[in-house]
């Protein structure tokens, strides 16, 4: 792919197909658009073939870690006597992601036909949507899906005369970035306190009720049943050989047109911008996030990174959720990394001394420095103690906490020294807010015209 | 940082009056036959409380304990570890400020600063006439469209100072906001019923505004071969089937 093909052979619209169309939340016009075809092909075969479909496809977890879909439904024990859990994680909170929030609010029957169609193949007859609970219009646009699933026979008893019962809770969470873990949310949706778990066992073998149980990410089972109304042929058609398939990227931050661009895995940041308008007018990219807050941050060096699993990896950094957030020369590092941090401390769990410790102390120093107060050996300190975090916490909170210290201190380390030289923050915050340079263009209007149209 | 009020041991809250609580039980009834244990409705339960209150008392702790046969402390641990429950009453509507990072820098810190100062309320309080609380959030998913500001979990996407403060003096004056996401507003209490897992019965409500602004629908609308605002008034892109001169193209 070059950057000079036009956007319409680089993006592929398959999750957001239908959201321009007519009220795509509703199971009509879902249907107009392939809805439920995936689950016909599904209830058609063996459930363990649906598994090995899935698996062969390639279809990767899009949550952050990038796990085999196929892989952790297989791990599932059958016949073994227990109930089997599909819990779908709507926790969205990593700071930059906003992928699975915008596709339930715009398509929930995506998530719900790939529930049926995961639960079918896992054998399982209760599955959970655990929703981050600070977005009321995806709850309710959730709760009316699912009814309407119910009332058509897509779920319940008998499913469209497959045998087949499934019954889907819509669960919504209160205020907890920490269970979007897959075991703190586990222990949510326990009705205790959000904290992680030690694996092993794993949720394949000890999960929601100490029954065997899939925890996938929203956009991952949504995927589904494209690949079982398709065939895995054409998903591994998109992307590349070990990242097949297509996804959403989400691009924020100081650029002219944010927003979800869906493409095959392995497109660029620069093909991204250029055909989406570039960097907001008159600025240039200072430094940017792969796929949210815990990925380790890149500059415009990187502008080429083949944006999959392995591209982004070989660059020292992780394909996270997609969440491309971009600053420009205005922004201050320091003031970035330290919000990100006090984010990190307010939402650690307090389970394990290295993040519930070390996060606060590092809220500390950061503030200093920003504030033009910190001393000699601030940094050093921050490296040490976001060296004590990293891989020694109990779960990824902490390591993601330690991302943006180090990545920032690796590229930056100038800022920070002018910070400690001068005394002072030499950014004004003024000049990186949307208004400093007048409305973005279009951009207000458009809204305005999207959603009272 | 949770404020620890040091003091003579509280004594056992007082249970809802009988007719409160007797909804409230059947409520709760409905809440916990979607789990296959019991225990699992306790998030649900606090959300009920609160939709009842406008925020957890003991007496709502009380009564969750009481559902699900646990503790008012083991009730306690719960509530408090989830920022959403509230120890204090919301105000009618609950105005949330994204500061983190993408947010902050795009405007959500000034917007914040700028609303306390209207209001006169800091991070977490209330309006003396009990119309506006105000605090700041974290990433609400929506950093498409930042600065975000949320009242009562509804999304009023790509805020300023201004159209913040217009918001808030409408909502204090009775007049009707429309959120860019989401529905009519309802207020706290019934955004926490619908939390709790009661679907918001209003006729309508579930179809009000579109499927996402223009951020959701840019990258489709550049696939159809449309042109996004702010690229020049040009086309950046070809049209479906339409030669554009650039290098790679094929008709």
């Amino acid at each position: 792919m070059t950057s000079a093909e036009p956007a319409e052979k680089l993006l592929t619209p398959v999750l957001s197909a239908s959201w321009d169309d007519s009220r795509p939340w509703t199971l009509a016009t879902y249907r107009r658009h392939q809805g439920y075809e995936g689950l016909k092909a599904a209830l058609a075969m063996p459930p363990d073939d649906v598994i090995a479909l899935v698996k062969d496809a390639g279809l990767r977890g899009r949550g952050g870690a990038g796990f085999p879909t196929g892989m952790k439904w297989q791990f599932i024990p059958q016949n073994d006597g227990k109930p089997h859990y599909l819990v779908v994680n709507a926790d969205e909170s990593e700071p930059g992601t906003c992928k699975d929030i915008p596709l339930l609010f715009a398509n929930p029957h995506a998530l719900i036909e790939g529930m049926i169609i995961a639960s079918y193949a896992i054998r399982c007859d209760h599955a959970f949507i655990y929703l981050r609970g600070e977005v009321v219009p995806v709850l309710r646009r959730l709760h009316a899906a699912v009814a309407e699933a119910y009332q058509a026979g897509l779920l319940g008893r008998d499913i469209l005369g497959s045998g087949a019962n499934l019954d889907i809770t819509v669960h919504a969470g209160a205020g907890a970035y920490i269970c979007g873990e897959e075991t703190a949310l586990l222990d949510s949706l326990e009705g205790r306190r959000g904290q992680p778990r030690l694996r092993p066992p794993f949720p394949a073998i000890a999960g929601l009720y100490a029954c065997p149980t899939v925890v996938n990410n929203v956009e991952s089972i949504a995927s589904v049943p494209p690949i079982l109304a398709r065939g895995k042929e054409w998903f591994k058609g998109l992307g590349t050989e070990k990242s097949p398939g297509f996804t959403l990227y989400s691009l924020s931050g100081h650029v002219t047109n944010p927003g979800q661009y869906e493409a095959p895995l392995g497109i660029t940041l620069r093909q991204l911008l250029d055909m989406s308008g570039g960097v907001r007018s008159g600025h240039r990219l200072k430094f940017w996030t792969p796929g949210g807050s815990s990925t380790p941050m890149f500059t415009d060096e990187y502008l080429d990174v083949p944006l999959d699993y392995e591209g982004v990896a070989a660059a020292g950094s992780m394909l996270g959720t997609k969440a491309l957030q971009v600053f420009d020369e205005t922004t201050c590092v320091v003031r970035a990394v330290t919000r990100w941090t006090e984010f990190y401390a307010h939402e650690s769990c307090g389970k394990c001394t290295p993040c519930r410790e070390g996060t606060y102390w590092l809220v500390q120093l950061l503030k200093r420095i920003e504030a033009g107060e910190g001393v000699e050996g601030d940094l050093e300190k921050l490296l040490d103690i976001a060296d004590n975090i990293n891989g020694k916490s109990f779960c990824a909170l902490g390591d993601g906490a330690a991302s943006p210290i180090v990545s920032s201190l690796q590229y930056f380390r100038a800022e920070y020294e002018q910070h400690l030289a001068e005394r002072r923050c030499p950014f004004d915050p003024a000049a990186s807010t949307v208004w400093a340079d007048g409305p973005r263009p279009g951009h207000q209007s458009a809204t305005e015209r999207e959603v009272h149209a | 940082m949770t404020d620890v009020q040091l003091g003579m041991p509280a004594l056992p809250a007082t249970p809802y009056p009988e007719e409160v609580h007797a909804r409230l039980a059947a409520d709760a009834a409905e809440l916990i036959s979607r789990y296959p244990q019991a225990r699992s409705a306790l998030l649900p339960l606090l959300h009920l409380v609160q939709a009842e209150e406008g925020f957890v008392s003991p007496t709502g702790i009380r009564f969750c304990a009481e559902q699900l046969d646990l503790t008012t402390a083991e009730v306690t641990a719960v509530a408090t570890f989830y920022t959403m429950y509230r120890r204090r009453p919301a105000g009618k509507y609950h105005v949330g400020v994204c500061t983190n990072t993408l947010c902050a820098v795009l405007g959500g810190d000034q917007i914040f600063a700028e609303l306390q100062q209207h209001l006169g309320v800091r991070n977490n309080e209330t309006t003396e006439d009990g119309e506006i609380s105000i605090e700041h959030i974290e990433c609400n998913a929506a950093c498409d469209y930042a600065p975000v500001v949320m009242v009562n979990w509804e999304f009023f996407d790509d805020q300023t100072p201004d159209s913040a403060r217009q918001l808030v003096d409408d909502l204090r004056a009775g007049r009707e906001v429309r959120p860019t996401r989401g529905a009519r507003l309802c207020d706290f209490k019934e955004t926490a019923r619908i939390l709790a897992g009661f679907p918001d019965e209003r006729p309508g409500a579930n179809d009000e505004s579109g499927a996402g602004g223009a951020p959701s629908l840019a990258g489709l609308r550049l696939a159809k071969g449309e042109a996004l605002p702010g690229t020049g008034g040009t086309r950046v892109v070809a049209p479906r089937h339409e030669g554009t001169g650039h290098e790679g193209t094929e008709a």
